[in-house]
């Protein structure tokens, strides 16, 4: 009884639920979750998307009492719950366009704020989400122009670091060396080009919203937690979740969670949060692995492996990961 | 109350008679003035409750709107030109979602190169996007049409545009009668969506449709369309009863009964036409005028029913569809089909170029006499067309146009003949 139990003794979260006190289990332990993304869409067999989406909306659910409106991006997240006439979204939601979903947050936000005015209903929330593309490129513009403007909407930015829906196309969060469809691994330079790409959670702090956080699918207790804690403030927040995605990576799906828990634990995804533009709270890395161990189990980087390899490319990706260690003081005795 | 403003001003204060719940704004000129307006009547708390929002784009301002539209706000915003274009595929978005949002164009011409004053191509650049597009020949119409536009677009549950020339009418102080708040508010009943964002009762909108309904949801949009062609002249009518101005409905017509010549056009060309036609007709000649209010629906039967006693028709627009002539006269041609009559498209003021008496007046003799071309452009400078043509032929490297022309005219004074 002395020892505290720790999750990762098991290697599993789900058990973990088992191991909790009622109140601190998983929004999703309970059958008094909303399954506001109900089972028969389309989406592939282990998507990331769909368990982060599932997750991160129920839990907003719960925090919102189940007033809650959602406006979702055009993309996978999009195309896989709504194949007409059916549709998995348990909450009213709108798709508008690829690039406008925080616009169309804030919208939304902006007309339940003069409704409550009028007398209608009050305490209706927020959340607009979307895939990387739709956040980091073509939706940049409206989700900065909503950050800048702190509207009252919670943006969930699911990140599988490329354009799936279209056909695993390179975007702006695609890791450098990643073979996508568009960075080809041909050439000298194999893959996605090094000193290009953006750190979005680090730009939505430059705006000093109330709440930034990044979490990934392998933590989703932590996913609900960050979702519930951004809930519970006004004005813009940003959540950025890592979602692998078995199609783009090359990966098996039964991999999703390992490889999210990976990428966190071998630093190139940092976990942490931030407040008013300020880290916060950062999540210890808890057995660093090298990028290697991570590179490895997906086919989207097999070209820097075998013969001859590309073993520059991977020493320069362990120094973003040994970069964001630094950065974020990511291990648990500050070391570096 | 009888007012002498500025027409942003008037439409200002007459969309904010309209109780409007959220409105986006992004500057582009000539429309600022009207959210300018709005804005002041919003943050000193005489239009309340209403969300003012300062977006970062057009694009921007369309996606605002349509979220506040389909959570049940009454919305609006206004833009023009490359604003327009900047936000057209929300421009689309939002008819196709059937959400009933109004917007002022204040139209001006689109560039490369960059100009900033009247001419109709930004909104017919949208002709085919599943908005109403309402034409003002005044502004006092202008003020008019935004009052019909929130109650039309309403009830059809259909996106409406209102249209007024960019600075010749936005920027005009003339005089107005502001209706009451109480007379509007008689006219136009709050808002009850078609479909809304709502908790209690949760709705997918916006999902995929494949090829076997998307014909379909496309048709009942033109349907939509069809029926605005009926209700258009009813709130005419209605909106006449409760205001006690006629605001025409689809057309207006002028002199066409015993008119033998008959110029189409829309916008506030249609005031400086009256006056030509009155002169013109004072010598005996036979000429009328009509002007279209609705381009979008385009009321082809009743455009066929007030040009069928013609001989000559000639549309003069403020639009060109290059490589092919005339907007609107595509249309006109569509209503006259079957009919045998001499048609001449007039291509005039874009870019603000300036629509004189005397032009319309040397242009119209000379339709009068059957010496019109088919297609022809008001006031080209022929001159710097021919010497940069030339300058073409002669050398490869010829350099950026429009600045060739620049150097040519040598001013830079607008073009007033």
């Amino acid at each position: 009884m002395s020892q505290p139990v720790k999750f990762y003794q098991t290697g599993t979260f789900t058990v973990g639920n088992r191991l909790l006190a009622p109140e601190q289990r998983s929004v999703q332990a309970s059958t008094e979750r909303a399954n506001a993304l109900n089972s028969g869409h389309r989406a592939c067999q282990g998507c990331g998307e769909a368990l982060g989406a599932r997750y991160a909306v129920d839990a907003a659910l719960r925090a919102s009492g189940g007033k809650l409106i959602a406006a979702n991006a055009t993309g996978c997240l999009e195309v896989f719950s709504t194949p007409y006439p059916e549709t998995s979204w348990q909450l009213p939601w709108i798709h508008s366009l690829f690039g406008n979903a925080a616009a169309v947050g804030t919208g939304i936000a902006a007309a339940l704020k003069v409704k409550a005015l009028k007398g209608g209903r009050s305490g209706v929330r927020v959340i607009a989400q979307g895939g990387d593309g739709g956040t980091t490129d073509i939706g940049f513009g409206c989700l900065s122009g909503m950050f800048e403007r702190n509207d009252d909407v919670l943006y969930i930015c699911y990140d599988n670091q490329g354009y799936m829906n279209t056909g695993v196309q390179r975007s702006s969060a695609t890791p450098p060396a990643a073979r996508t469809a568009t960075t080809m691994a041909v050439g000298d330079a194999p893959g996605a080009a090094f000193g290009q790409g953006k750190k979005l959670p680090l730009i939505a702090m430059a705006h000093e919203i109330p709440y930034v956080a990044t979490a990934t699918v392998a933590e989703l207790h932590d996913l609900e937690a960050k979702v519930e804690k951004a809930m519970g403030l006004h004005g813009a927040r940003y959540l950025h979740v890592l979602v692998p995605c078995p199609l783009g990576w090359g990966a098996a799906s039964r991999d999703t969670i390992a490889l999210a828990r990976l990428a966190r634990e071998c630093g190139l995804f940092p976990v942490f949060e931030a407040e008013h533009g300020e880290v916060s709270s950062v999540t210890r890395i808890r057995h660093r692995v090298p990028v290697d161990e991570y590179l490895r189990a997906q086919k989207r980087f097999a070209h820097l492996y075998g013969s001859p390899g590309q073993p520059e490319m991977i020493a320069r990706i362990q120094a973003q990961a040994d970069r964001n260690i630094r950065r974020f003081g990511l291990l648990e005795d500050g070391s570096v | 109350m009888i007012r002498q403003i500025e027409g942003s001003r008037a439409v200002a204060e007459a969309v904010a008679l309209c109780r409007p719940e959220v409105i986006c704004a992004y500057p582009i000129s000539p429309q600022t003035h009207i959210v300018e307006g709005l804005g002041e009547l919003v943050k000193s708390g005489t239009l309340a409750p209403c969300e003012f929002i300062n977006v970062e784009s057009e694009f921007a301002a369309m996606s605002v709107a349509i979220g506040a539209s389909a959570a049940g706000a009454r919305a609006y915003t206004a833009t023009a030109s490359q604003g327009l274009l900047f936000m057209a595929e929300a421009v689309y978005n939002a008819s196709g979602l059937g959400l009933p949002i109004v917007m002022t164009v204040a139209n001006r011409a689109i560039g490369a190169p960059i100009n900033i004053w009247n001419d109709h191509s930004d909104s017919m650049s949208q002709r085919d996007c599943g908005w109403i597009q309402l034409f003002a020949a005044h502004n006092q119409e202008a003020l008019d049409l935004h009052i019909q536009a929130f109650r039309l677009a309403e009830e059809l549950s259909m996106p409406v545009m209102v249209c007024m020339d960019g600075f010749i009418l936005t920027h005009a102080f003339e005089q107005v009668d502001m209706p009451a708040q109480a007379q509007v508010d008689a006219f136009l009943p709050p808002y009850e969506p078609r479909q809304l964002l709502d908790v209690d009762e949760p709705v997918s909108i916006g999902a995929m449709v494949g090829p076997e309904a998307f014909m379909e949801v496309r048709y009942l949009a033109h349907a939509k369309q069809l029926q605005a062609l009926q209700r258009i002249p009813q709130l005419a009518e209605e909106f006449q009863r409760c205001f006690g101005r006629n605001t025409c409905g689809l057309l207006r017509g002028y002199h066409l009964a015993d008119a033998d010549t008959v110029v189409v056009a829309l916008g506030s060309v249609l005031g400086t036409l009256r006056e030509t036609v009155d002169e013109l007709r004072r010598d005996g000649r036979r000429i009328g005028v009509l002007g279209i209010t609705s381009f979008r629906p385009f009321p082809l039967a009743a455009v066929r029913e007030a040009l069928q006693g013609a001989q000559r028709v000639v549309v003069l627009e403020k639009s060109f569809s290059v490589g092919l002539g005339g907007v609107v006269s595509t249309d006109v041609r569509l209503a006259l089909s079957g009919l045998s009559l001499r048609g001449c498209t007039v291509v005039a003021g874009l870019g603000g170029r300036a629509i004189t008496r005397a032009s319309l007046t040397r242009m119209l003799l000379e339709a009068l006499a059957d010496k019109l071309p088919p297609l022809s452009f008001l006031d080209l400078d022929w001159r710097i067309v021919n010497r940069q043509l030339e300058r073409e032929a002669q050398m490869r490297r010829s350099g950026p146009t429009a600045e060739n022309l620049l150097r040519d005219v040598g001013t830079v004074a607008s073009k007033v003949n």
